[in-house]
């Protein structure tokens, strides 16, 4: 087999235009000038190299280096789905196969008349000057440019309206999964939630593989949190050893606001996490956790930032992981405290464990402090399992793979916890103890 | 049952252990004293299997097999337990849950059915009240931000629970107050029986009031230089180690 370089940058301009062509009336909307411009961005940025201080640690050359069908068909059903299934529960189902909403194998049971769940493409249809309102508003200034190609080929994704003092009771979980069993195929999922006033909600974004050939993921989530809205906003990625996966998650948050997000990379072969969230309000507070566990020559690489624009508000941050193998792990953790954001509480921790000596984690928290009454704090850790511990538990009859689960488990465990959808928290307990036992 | 033969342990290059003799019989106790970094830790730790310490003489036979070929957690499903001198705090592993995988991991090497959640319960509650454990630490992760006494009580509530064979004691009373050591003594008198045995490394005559040896030895350099009966406690406490160290040195 020729090993073919490939210009995967030229290809997707080329494929905009060739779209453009057959848009006719719509190609002057809203909705499609803005997609332009993201166009423009992309091509303005190109993709990153590792001279990029944001991608220093992960180079995309592989990634680049293939070309993907972002149009494939797929005649998956809900047998083949059937393993890749996160464990039912009384919820929102929402399936996307190749980035395309299915609605044959969704299902939707919070009431539509009173907040709209819906994909993409079909909320565009239905109302075409609200989703070209939302579109972009939050990542129009990204400087990336993977958000900028998201942004050109938006086709689908899910947009969630939640109205002011709604409370949405049952969870609303996204799936998408690449069907990769014929051929390298791409996907680029446009998410838009906005969140009302005093509107509580719980989401939940899962991605999964079929298949061996290779999978690009290029997904942009917006969330918009009104005012003492309560949002927790769950990322769960579990792709094969052949999936690259971008995205980037951009929120917004008004006063005494609160978001969660937990981000949990349990399986792919490169994963870059962009979380970024702006506090764009007072006495509101952001929490983010992670956790990944690469093996083999798996790359995972989280993104955060706080952003702290005014005063009295809080982020709180918890990052964990279990590198074995050869794999390499990335965390950079921004934390702006803008001049007007006094009284700011931000903190922000790192710890990790190598079990391997091949295995690396570069981890860099990043403070920009232009406020003087605030308090900021921050830690790494990167250390092996505790070999007194280990020993301890032997010391009590425990064998020597079980005393690590345990323990790695419990390294585990202050992440987990923080899941607050029972099926996805039951879902990711399981996951993860197969993955540390079966090592 | 406990078999030492010139035992030669190493730490870094540095020899520690350096020809240990111990004969430990079923019934009996055994009290280890000696100064400060004699090596009473080490040997129990080498009993026990600690990785670090290399071995290199002698062996340790335990109820016929020798036990320096046979993993820390294959040493306690043979019926070796140790009580740590410092227990070690793990985050975010319960006491109850840690005790119940150790309890059902030595059952499983020993081929019995594991004990399942109700029965494993009734037992730990019995065990708990035999040496005043509170209900709340059990629920507790494993030692972290206990008292020292608290840690003290749970390596031998641990130890009524797995009931060796042969308890090894790393300085279960340091620590402990007044009332918190006659429990502690307790429960190890309680498990006292014509099988078991039992070890006590200490400083003090103040347990061994509680818990009454058949022998006391001194370690000191790495070696057992005395042994004697209950008494030789008594004199230590009176005279201190200087004149054990002056007949040492005068025969060289
Ligand atoms: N990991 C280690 N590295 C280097 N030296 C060690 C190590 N562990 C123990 N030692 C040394 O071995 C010697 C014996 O230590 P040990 O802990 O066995 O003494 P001990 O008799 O238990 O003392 P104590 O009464 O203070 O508890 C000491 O000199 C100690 O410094
Ligand atoms: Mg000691």
């Amino acid at each position: 087999m020729s090993t073919e370089t490939i210009d995967l940058k030229t290809r997707l301009i080329t494929d905009f235009y060739a779209r453009e062509a057959v848009l006719n009336g719509e190609a002057s909307s809203e909705y499609h000038q803005k997609k332009r411009e993201g166009l423009a961005r992309f091509e303005k940025l190109g993709f990153p190299t590792i001279r990029h201080e944001e991608w220093k640690y992960s180079n995309v050359k592989d990634l680049i280096s293939v070309s993907y069908d972002f149009n494939a068909e797929s005649s998956i059903g809900l047998a083949e789905l059937e393993d890749l299934k996160v464990p039912a529960q009384e919820a929102n189902i929402l399936y996307f196969v190749n980035g395309r909403y299915n609605a044959g194998l969704s299902t939707i049971i919070s009431p539509v008349e009173k907040i709209t769940i819906s994909s993409l493409a079909e909320a565009y249809k239905n109302d075409p000057a609200r989703v070209s309102s939302y579109f972009n508003e939050l990542t129009k200034d990204a400087d990336d440019a993977f958000t900028a190609l998201n942004t050109a080929f938006t086709q689908d994704g899910v947009f969630i309206h939640i109205p002011d003092n709604q409370q949405v009771e049952h969870p609303i979980i996204l799936r998408f999964v690449s069907d990769a069993r014929e051929q390298n195929v791409g996907s680029q999922p446009r998410n838009i939630i906005s969140v009302g006033k005093n509107s509580h909600v719980k989401l939940a974004e899962a991605f999964r593989t079929l298949g061996e050939q290779r999978s690009f993921t290029n997904v942009v989530t917006e969330i918009h949190v009104a005012e003492e809205a309560n949002v927790q906003y769950y990322k769960v990625q579990n792709e094969s050893d052949n999936a690259y996966h971008v995205g980037t998650t951009q929120v917004r948050m008004l006063d005494r606001s609160h978001f969660y997000a937990g981000t949990v990379t349990l399986n792919g072969k490169f994963t870059r996490n962009n979380l970024n969230i702006v506090l764009d309000g007072e006495r509101c507070d952001a929490h983010m956790y992670g956790l990944y566990f690469p093996d083999g020559s798996q790359h995972v690489d989280n993104h955060t930032v706080a952003d702290h624009q005014k005063p009295n508000s809080e982020s709180n941050e918890l990052y964990k992981g279990i590198l074995r193998d050869k794999s390499k792990g990335v965390f950079n953790g921004k934390i702006f405290v803008r001049p007007d954001a006094q009284k700011t509480n931000a903190f922000q921790s790192c710890k990790n464990i190598v079990l391997s000596p091949d295995a690396t984690m570069n981890t860099k928290p990043q403070l920009e402090i232009y406020a003087d009454d605030v308090k900021c704090s921050h830690g790494t850790t990167t250390g092996q399992i505790d070999e007194e511990a280990l020993f301890y538990m032997r010391s009590r009859g425990i064998s020597r793979p079980e005393a690590m689960s345990l323990l790695m488990f419990a390294f585990c465990a202050d992440v987990v916890s923080q899941i607050k959808i029972d099926s996805v928290r039951d879902y990711l307990e399981n996951v993860i103890t197969q993955k540390l036992a079966s090592k | 049952m406990l078999s030492i033969n010139d035992l030669r342990a190493s730490i870094e290059g540095k020899e520690i252990l350096k020809g240990i003799n111990l004969e430990v019989k079923p019934g009996e106790v055994h009290a280890i004293m000696g100064p400060n970094g004699s090596g009473k830790s080490t040997l129990a730790s080498v009993l026990a299997g600690r990785e670090e310490y290399e071995v290199t003489g002698g062996n340790v036979v335990f109820d016929g097999k020798d036990i320096l070929e046979l993993a820390p957690e294959e040493r306690a499903a043979e019926g070796i337990f140790l009580a740590f001198q410092y227990p070690v705090e793990i985050p975010g592993v319960t006491t109850i849950n840690f005790l119940k995988t150790a309890v059902n991991e030595i059952r499983k090497y020993r081929g019995e059915v594991p004990l399942d959640a109700a029965q494993f319960l009734k037992m730990v509650r019995e065990k708990a009240k035999l040496v005043s454990m509170n209900d709340s630490l059990l629920k507790r992760a494993l030692n972290e931000g206990f008292s020292g006494g608290e840690k003290k009580r749970n390596e031998i509530f641990q130890m009524a629970v797995l009931e060796p064979k042969l308890a090894i004691l790393d300085e279960t009373d340091s620590g402990l107050d007044i009332d918190a050591l006659r429990i502690v003594a307790e429960g190890v008198n309680s498990l006292r029986s014509p099988e078991r045995a039992t070890i006590v490394v200490t400083h003090y005559q103040r347990l061994l009031d509680y818990i009454v040896p058949d022998y006391v030895h001194v370690l000191y350099k790495g070696r057992i230089v005395k042994s004697g009966p209950k008494e030789l406690a008594f004199e230590l406490e009176e005279k201190g180690y200087d004149w054990i160290k002056a007949e040492v040195e005068a025969v060289g």
